[in-house]
């Protein structure tokens, strides 16, 4: 919560809360939180992690998110995209999308948020991506697991491909280290937001510093 | 002044919470309902709306709104889906909407450049002066969601750009409507919000 605040303080334009854990534990979790959170927040936030059924999606908008991103529950059950989106709109079902390179070709993988458990999917990332946008999702955060957690910048080539290959608003995740990485994201993939959670987090990187940086390159962005 | 109360026209949406919680920080209760009595009582209306244009026509039918909201005379504020509903009709599922104001909504076609749906912050730039945008700059950044718009029209009171200008605003006498979310469109949309709420 004073996570939050700050990243709103400092002029963030979105958040998103992921509970990473809930998913391979197949747990399901207190989600009061919500709740509080979003009382006290005026921008947009998503919630990911553990939402499996369209009574979790449920709970979940209830309790104030205004979007929900799953991950691995949408790789088991793909049909659940279909559903959540006629149910709720487009425009609050994001997908989440685990891909590294592997013999020259991007695939998904599944459960990463426990290294014991993560598994390969057995689908192909330009696959994936092109189904989930068939079927009702309204926005795909690509989270590059080759760059994640390394700060050495986004996974440019590969976000272009994704670019290429949906009209969907595309977020790109993993890898920010420096505020160059995002202005180079923004510029060569064309991406229509970018997602960080350690440098921020660390605050190596001032929130409010990266959007005056952004703006003198040019960068359309809210100040 | 007394304070204003306010009905919330539940058409069926997802997230009418957030909207609950910016009232509440402005120091509102809204009271959630479909009665007409009490939307014809309440000092102001709000109409949300997050979904498809269709269902929401059928929910506001059943519980006898779509005559009674064009005739209404508080100050009413349309948001999102709400500010489509609004106008002749939805090229989404080909519906008839209230007809409050003339014009109709259609899909944003994606382009290389521009995913839909239109996800985000963007720019609105006012067409007049209204008590609405009191202290809201031109140029000021607004959350929108959507994949459908509405051309700017002669009731356009500041429109947002994405390929083409758009509505954002529309107003005529005690009808307004945003098509983005002031209730998570930070200061500026709480501004917007308590601007409402002062008519």
């Amino acid at each position: 919560m004073e996570l939050a605040t700050r990243y709103v303080s400092e002029g963030a334009d979105e958040l998103v809360f992921y509970d990473i854990t809930a998913s391979p534990d197949g747990r399901s979790v207190d989600r009061r939180w919500i709740n509080r959170v979003a009382e006290v927040l005026d921008i947009p936030f998503s919630v990911a992690g553990g939402i499996r059924s369209i009574a979790d999606a449920e709970e979940v908008l209830n309790y104030g998110a205004d979007k929900i991103s799953i991950n691995t529950p949408a790789l088991a059950t793909p049909g659940l995209i279909d559903q959540l989106a006629k149910r709720f709109g487009t425009q609050c079902v994001v997908i989440g999308i685990d891909s590294r390179a592997e013999n020259d070709t991007y695939h998904v993988y599944q459960n990463t948020g426990d290294p014991d458990k993560t598994s390969h999917s057995g689908r192909t990332t330009i696959d994936w991506v092109r189904e989930v946008q068939e079927r009702g999702a309204g926005e795909i955060v690509l989270n590059c697991m080759n760059q994640d957690g390394v700060r050495d910048g986004y996974d440019v080539a590969q976000l272009k491909l994704v670019r290429d290959n949906c009209t969907l608003p595309l977020i790109a995740s993993g890898g920010a280290g420096s505020m160059q990485h995002f202005a180079e994201v923004f510029k060569q993939a064309n991406v229509d937001g970018g997602l960080a959670a350690s440098v921020f987090h660390s605050a190596t990187i001032n929130i409010g510093d990266l959007k005056k940086y952004l703006h003198e390159q040019s960068i359309e962005v809210r100040i | 002044m007394e304070a204003p109360t306010v009905a919330i026209i539940d058409s069926g949406g997802a997230n009418i919470a957030s909207l609950e919680f910016a009232l509440a920080r402005l120091g509102i209760t809204g009271q959630l309902t479909v009665d007409p009595d009490t939307i014809t009582a309440a000092s102001h209306v709000i109409l949300p709306g997050v979904g498809a244009a269709a269902d929401s026509m059928t929910r506001l039918k059943k519980a006898g709104l779509t005559d009674l909201i064009p005739g209404l005379s508080q100050p009413f504020l349309g948001i999102c889906l709400g500010l489509q509903l609004l106008f002749t009709a939805s090229e989404e599922d080909d519906t008839q909407c209230l007809g409050v104001f003339p014009g109709t909504a259609r899909k944003f076609m994606p382009t290389p450049e521009r995913a839909v749906p239109h996800m985000g912050w963007n720019r609105i730039t006012r067409t007049r002066n209204s008590d609405l945008l009191h202290g809201i700059p031109d140029g000021s950044h607004f959350y929108f969601v959507h994949s459908y718009a509405v051309e700017v029209t002669d009731d356009t009171l500041a429109f947002a750009e994405y390929g083409n200008p758009f509505t954002a605003i529309v107003e005529r006498a005690n009808f307004s409507a945003a098509q983005f979310h002031p209730e998570r469109s930070g200061e500026f949309g709480a501004l917007l919000l308590k601007n409402f709420l002062h008519r």
